[in-house]
């Protein structure tokens, strides 16, 4: 029976976000949804080697758990709140809504501006990715104990607080939308860029559950652009993970990755979605366009086959949306491929990021390719003190080594 | 329906002036008119402040705010709202009327 631990966990993995979502609902409670989904799959765990797995076991899950979330909300009703356990019985009444779906409810209600984004990120992997406690304090480097503390706090604060559990209403439906794609990029990014010492280069568990997440997200919201345009992103991203670190643990630039490791699936997945967003034809935000850009780099087989305009032009654009420093230092990098890289050091002179790594390694690159070595070389040594990635540590420090005397 | 309360946060000794005054009251009559009102106030400064401890035999007073801080309270409103979206929504609306910050705080229900 080696079979039924996984089928469990393939259950758990498309399950668990329904069963919460769907007792929270009907309970009116995160904390009691959770316990019991949790119980309700220790109890799969210790039934199903022995009685076989249900025909339908998202619907057996549910149904266990939500006895137990009775049991005990009888239990408790007796010592003291009678008006639970009526609302229990009685049966819940059926929301009203333009989306609905329990999920995107219980996704909403995580990712909500009262809650502060650290706290948003945890809970959002706690009650709609079903990572373990344990797993996410690993992933954010801190104790298990704070890392409980800080959901426990949470869930406490939407009971008390009157946080409702419903989708938004249609006129604030992009804000918050806009809030959920901040946190599933958060969690993406956290698991790509890892910026603690030490640390592998790519946490492949929050990448691949922050994919997970976004792809759910994009099943309930299939016409929205900016959820397309996120999944896009993260796949294209995602695709050149295995051609973006050496064999030796250090991190390969673009220009110089072997293209023929790139994933060829979610390239094509993610030129796919890109496509259906341009053909959809409404003005993109960020996320979008930024798909855009890494479906023009990952079209060219050679780097030298870049469609560097268009990938400028694609820039211009995301300034127009965000004129932030950062995006003005990667739209300079870009611009370097085109208009030379005096052109490129001229743009960032003046960009307030002075304590940002990037703009010091595009810097020294930059200074290194006019021949300047010596100022190179303080630019490297700036990069390399603010970063925190081995990685890209030895990558930067193998480049600085490299330069003329 | 959840009661929240508004506290307005303030950092100087200068009240409300006279347009703030008009629009605090504007921004009264509609929550009045849509049935969030249950009530609101403005207080006095801190260096009016009085600390009593009543639990002993005698009381004792304290001259002064129960905390030395940079900002303080400077008044509230208490209201009625279906659940936080709702209040946070009437918070955004009060601090842009009073031209302060606003902390929404949730009153427990008996």
């Amino acid at each position: 029976m080696t079979g039924v631990a996984e089928v469990i966990a393939g259950v758990h993995r498309d399950e668990w976000a329904r069963v919460v979502a769907t007792l929270a609902r009907r309970c009116g409670d995160l904390d009691i949804a959770e316990e019991m989904a949790a119980e309700a799959f220790a109890t799969a765990v210790e039934r199903w080697p022995v009685d076989g797995v249900p025909p339908n076991p998202g619907a057996w899950l549910t149904t266990t758990a939500h006895r137990k979330a009775i049991d005990r909300l009888r239990r408790e009703a007796r010592r003291e709140d009678k008006h639970k356990e009526a609302l229990m019985l009685s049966g819940p009444p059926e929301p009203a809504g333009a989306v609905e779906d329990d999920r995107l409810r219980l996704l909403f209600t995580c990712c909500h501006p009262a809650l502060a984004v650290e706290t948003r990120i945890a809970l959002t992997l706690r009650m709609v990715g079903g990572l373990t406690v344990p797993e996410i304090a690993r992933a954010f480097l801190v104790s298990e104990a704070a890392m409980a503390q800080r959901i426990t706090r949470a869930k406490a604060k939407i009971k008390a607080a009157g946080i409702p559990y419903r989708v938004p209403s249609h006129e604030d439906l992009p804000v918050r939308l806009a809030g959920v794609l901040t946190v599933l990029f958060l969690i993406f990014n956290e698991g790509y860029l890892v910026s603690e010492p030490g640390e592998d280069a790519v946490r492949d568990d929050l990448t691949t559950e922050a994919i997970r997440l976004t792809r759910l997200v994009r099943a309930l919201l299939p016409s929205d652009g900016e959820v397309a345009g996120l999944l896009a992103l993260m796949l294209l991203t995602q695709a050149r993970r295995p051609a973006r670190v050496s064999a030796n643990g250090e991190l390969v630039a673009l220009a110089e990755q072997d293209r023929g490791a790139w994933d060829r699936s979610l390239v094509d997945e993610g030129h796919a979605l890109v496509r259906g967003c341009l053909a959809a034809g409404r003005a993109p935000g960020r996320y979008q366009v930024l798909a855009a850009i890494n479906a023009v780099h990952t079209d060219a087989l050679d780097v030298r086959d870049t469609d560097w305009s268009q990938v400028v032009a694609l820039y211009d654009q995301l300034v127009r949306l965000d004129p932030s420093p950062i995006v003005r230092l990667n739209r300079a990098i870009a611009l370097a491929e085109l208009d030379g890289p005096e052109v490129a050091l001229a743009e960032l002179a003046g960009l307030p990021l002075e304590d940002y790594h990037a703009y010091h390694a595009a810097r020294a690159d930059l200074l290194r390719r006019l021949g300047r070595s010596s100022e190179a070389r303080a630019a490297y040594d700036r990069a390399v003190e603010l970063t925190g990635n081995a990685a890209e540590v030895a990558y930067l420090v193998r480049r600085r080594d490299q330069l003329a005397r | 329906m959840a009661q929240y309360l508004f506290n307005v946060l303030h950092d100087s000794s200068e009240l409300a002036t006279d347009e703030e005054m008009t629009a605090i009251r504007a921004f009264n009559k509609q929550i009045q008119a849509d049935g969030h009102w249950v009530f609101a106030g403005g207080l006095a400064g801190p260096d009016t402040s009085t600390v009593v401890d009543g639990r002993h035999s005698e009381p004792v007073y304290t001259d002064g705010p129960y905390l030395e801080s940079k900002e303080f309270i400077i008044g509230f409103w208490i209201i009625e709202a279906a659940d936080l979206d709702v209040a946070l929504k009437l918070a955004s609306q009060a601090s842009l009327h009073c031209n302060r910050r606003v902390e929404v705080r949730p009153v427990l229900s008996a």
